[in-house]
């Protein structure tokens, strides 16, 4: 239906009611023109040239009202009192720059509030615009990501700035760590301030607990040890600040100041779980606004994809023709997702049940594997703990390689149950887009219980002991002296373990793969093509490693610098593999789906990395030979302790909030609210509905009476 | 502040800057860019205003826009004499709608723009035909064109009359999540 009537054709085959418009002005009878004043076809107003006069002085200021009530009501905006920017409204040069005359005239009318106010405002908004464009000077790897970009497109790029958000995250919690923990403690040790060593009551203590020594620390050392030991934070990197066994720190003073270095420690833990949590749920709201109404309306796929598809930013002509063909396998797969849909609707009852009895069977593979999986993953835990504990002392190659044990058996594990769930899942007949879907969570699970295996068998065997049962301390004192010392070297081993395969696999694998691509002429080479640049594997890996670090960093608290460290440089390794090595993905990205994607991935792992300190904050007994906890029978103790050192009022409000009376209508309070925000958003999806069928009668209503209209002029 | 330009007056910075989002600095960067797509026609002196226009080939060819299968559109989008030739208020509009700092509602007003074709104010389906084309280079079969064209209008389409309004445009660019960021030019600025 065109209501434009001016000098342009009519649709072809459109609706027949097009016919009813002739398609010059100049034949129109001059009452029909009437439709140009719709008030809707007005909102839609073209720029027109020259429809505003020159202006004389006076005779300006008086028409300014008018005028500019004229611009604007094209754009659906009622009073020039309100004005945003005027940047911001769609019109010419010329246009905005009337505008912005006539706004300046106008301020001589206003008061001198309002005046100052205006200026005041507008001298805000250049400054808030002048400090944006500074400190987006001093965000790092601006320009690299930018390259990236314009090369590579918005999926991979937020790759990139996904590390460089972790890069960040790690550096804050180092600093906080450091400043908190480790700052105090060691300030303290070197004699600067005044500091009381933890003491241990004597009489409740059994005094083989308290012994604690460190091997490979005397006598004659040779220099690969100091190798061996930096590679497996054994030795005399036990005894740094690295560890959890250098915090015997009691207490710091300040002045007057009474510093408490264990209960800082616990805080200190739980400020930077909190930190962590918040700032990634801050970054996910917006994508996840996003995915909510996504979900909602799934069914726009397709203008997506058409309307905001081509990325502006691309200049490079590969670039472009990748693009090009991207869209195009996008657009493919979707209308075969659709053929697919349909021929899954129509399946018979018989199919349906052999499909089904498929993939239980299938699953139950699966099952399979991840039990093979964490079972290997046990059995090397536990062998590598008993040699570690029957040869210390004697620190060489063989060690080395069975204390890194497990992190190859993990590493192991995360690379060929992928293989394998990509395998099995092309036989369980999904839809394309819900394999990746399925098969991208069951990698997620597989990478995040291995270290949740890792440390279930490091606790069983804490707390497991040969006749006692433990009770002398609590665990096993004989093996583990000190155990948090102990779960920070295992994670500590990970992370380097983890850095060194990415490194190792990038210039061992990826480089010599181009070069034999590029260079010989061996059918089966070309076939294997080279390396995609896969962003769901990499993600995951990224995210594993973060999680060693959340988990690790309780036990030991310098690791969130190495981790820093560790994706400062990744960042470059990725980036160097991408430019020379990886061909990008057939399977784009979209950069909106990609951000929430990954930190969702990454607060599973956050939320896994809750539990394992929970537990050991709560369940486990602290070691009685070293750390700051010593006082204590669980960690989570110096808490109650320190309560009972407040005034009376103030634990009195402490007990009442962390007691029943409290807790119980409290949840109930929340139950209420969340079913209120259920209603409500069920009935804005009713109104919107409603609206919307409203929206499709009204549209015939106009057609229909512009028909009958037309009909009346042409028998008048 | 840096007095020593003699391309625009304070007033015309001035008001450059409150009509678009740029900065000083950009938009005598952006000065130089017009200027290098024709030395000869583009005067260095724009305190009086001079009538230059550039045509669409100059514009086009710019590296920013060569690779974009939109690039015409665009153009055409914000000429003001609608045949493709823009002024340097015209150029600083257009980046200055494509930079990353304009607001999502001002681009959707111009996408709209300039996925309209054939500019009779409605996307149609010969429009959606176009874009799928430029997009795809033609790599779809005629069949795969039709479909996606319909499943288009199918599920932006809101008062049924079969083609895209502006305000159907709008409410499903509302609930993209994509649109804001792949609909920018960025580099423009780099020297």
């Amino acid at each position: 239906m065109s209501e434009a009537g001016a000098a342009r054709e009519p649709d072809s085959g459109g609706i027949n009611d097009n016919e009813v418009f002739l398609p010059d002005t100049n034949h129109l009878p001059p009452t029909v023109t009437f439709l140009q004043e719709l008030p809707s076809y007005q909102s839609m107003l073209r720029r027109r040239p020259s429809t505003v006069r020159t202006r004389d002085g006076q005779g300006f200021v008086r028409r300014s009202p008018v005028e500019s009530r004229s611009i604007l009501e094209g754009l659906g905006v009622e009073s020039l009192d309100r004005v945003q920017s005027i940047r911001e409204y769609p019109l010419n040069m010329s246009q905005k720059r009337q505008l912005r005359d006539i706004q300046e005239a106008n301020t001589k009318y206003l008061s001198g509030w309002d005046q100052w106010k205006q200026t005041r405002s507008k001298s805000w908004r250049k400054f808030l615009d002048e400090t944006k464009e500074l400190s987006s000077y001093l965000e790092l790897w601006r320009h690299d990501i930018r390259n990236i970009e314009g090369k590579f497109g918005t999926g991979i790029q937020s790759y990139f700035s996904f590390l460089r958000f972790l890069v960040l995250l790690n550096f804050v919690i180092f600093v906080l760590m450091f400043s908190f923990i480790t700052l105090p403690s060691a300030v303290s040790k070197h004699g600067v301030l005044n500091g009381s060593y933890v003491k241990v009551p004597p009489k409740s203590i059994e005094p083989q607990c308290t012994v604690y020594t460190v091997s490979g620390t005397k006598g004659l050392i040779y220099f690969y040890n100091y190798i061996i030991d930096l590679l497996s934070g054994t030795g005399f990197l036990e005894m740094t600040s690295l560890f959890y066994g250098y915090y015997t720190i009691d207490k710091v003073q300040f002045n007057v100041i009474k510093y408490n270095v264990p209960l800082a420690y616990l805080l200190t833990t739980l400020a930077y779980l909190s930190l962590s949590l918040i700032w990634i749920v801050k970054r996910s709201v917006e994508g996840f606004k996003q995915s909510l109404i996504r979900d909602e309306d799934q069914f726009q796929s397709y203008c997506n994809k058409i309307f905001a598809g081509w990325d502006f930013c691309i200049t490079d002509i590969n670039a472009a023709r990748l693009k090009h063909s991207s869209l195009q396998y996008e657009l493919k797969t979707d209308l075969e997702e659709e053929r697919l849909r349909q021929k899954i609707a129509e399946r018979t009852t018989d199919q349906k049940l052999r499909i089904y009895c498929l993939r239980i069977f299938l699953n139950i593979i699966v099952l399979a594997v991840l039990s093979g999986c964490f079972y290997s993953l046990f059995r090397a835990t536990v062998f590598s703990q008993e040699k570690i504990s029957n040869d210390s002392g004697k620190p060489n190659v063989d060690n080395l390689l069975v204390q890194y044990l497990p992190s190859m058996v993990i590493t192991l594990a995360n690379f060929i149950a992928p293989l394998i769930f990509s395998l099995i899942i092309k036989f369980e007949d999904y839809s394309p887009a819900f394999e990746i879907r399925l098969t991208l969570m069951r990698c997620v699970f597989v990478r995040l219980a291995n270290i949740g295996v890792l440390l279930f068998s490091l606790g069983t065997r804490i707390t497991s002991c040969a006749s006692e049962k433990c009770t002398a301390c609590g665990y096993n004192y004989k093996l583990y002296p000190c155990w948090e010392s102990r779960v920070g070297q295992e994670m500590y081993k990970l992370m380097i373990f983890d850095f060194i395969i990415i490194f190792a696999i990038t210039v061992f694998v990826d480089f010599p793969r181009k070069l034999i691509v590029t260079y010989s002429s061996w059918k089966a080479f070309q076939w294997c093509g080279l390396q995609e640049f896969a962003i769901p594997d990499k993600v995951l890996e990224i995210v594993y490693g973060q999680t060693i670090c959340w988990i690790g960093t309780f036990y030991s608290p310098l690791l969130p610098a190495i981790a820093t460290i560790k994706y400062f440089v990744i960042f470059y390794i990725k980036k160097i593999s991408l430019m020379h090595t990886c061909r990008p993905s057939t399977r784009p990205f979209r950069a909106s789906s990609s951000n929430f994607f990954f930190l969702v991935v990454l607060l599973i792992g956050l939320v896994l990395a809750f539990i394992p300190l929970g537990l050991s904050m709560t369940h486990l007994r602290s070691s009685k030979a070293c750390g700051p906890f010593v006082n204590f029978n669980r960690s989570w103790d110096v808490v109650p302790y320190t309560i009972h050192t407040f005034p009376a009022a103030l634990r009195k409000v402490l007990n009442g909030i962390a007691s029943e009376a409290f807790a119980v209508p409290f949840f109930m309070v929340i139950c209420l609210v969340m079913f209120y925000f259920i209603a409500l958003a069920g009935a804005h999806k009713r109104v919107v509905d409603q609206l919307r069928e409203q929206l499709v009668m009204e549209s015939r209503d106009k057609l229909f009476l512009i028909r009958k209209l037309t009909e009346a002029q042409r028998h008048s | 502040m840096g007095n020593k330009q003699t391309i625009f007056t304070d007033e015309q910075l001035d008001a450059y800057q409150d009509c678009t989002f740029f900065t000083r600095k950009e938009i005598l960067r952006l000065h130089g860019r017009y200027h290098e797509l024709a030395p000869n026609m583009v005067p260095m002196d724009y305190t009086r205003d001079p009538d230059v226009k550039l045509p669409i080939q100059l514009i086009v060819n710019m590296p920013e826009l060569k690779e974009n299968p939109f690039g015409e559109r665009i153009v055409m989008s914000f000429s003001e004499d609608g045949d493709g030739n823009l002024s340097f208020n015209d150029f600083v509009d257009m980046f200055s709608v494509l930079s990353e700092m304009a607001p999502r509602e001002l681009k959707a007003i111009y996408a709209f723009k300039i996925y309209d074709f054939n500019t009779d104010n409605f996307i149609c389906k010969s429009d959606l035909e176009k874009t799928l084309n430029n997009l795809t280079k033609e790599e779809l079969t005629e069949e795969e064109v039709v479909l996606v064209c319909e499943k288009v209008i199918e599920e932006a389409d809101m008062d049924g009359d079969g083609k895209l309004g502006f305000s159907d445009f709008e409410n499903m660019i509302s609930k993209a999540p994509d649109f804001l960021s792949p609909f920018k030019i960025r580099d423009i600025l780099q020297p």
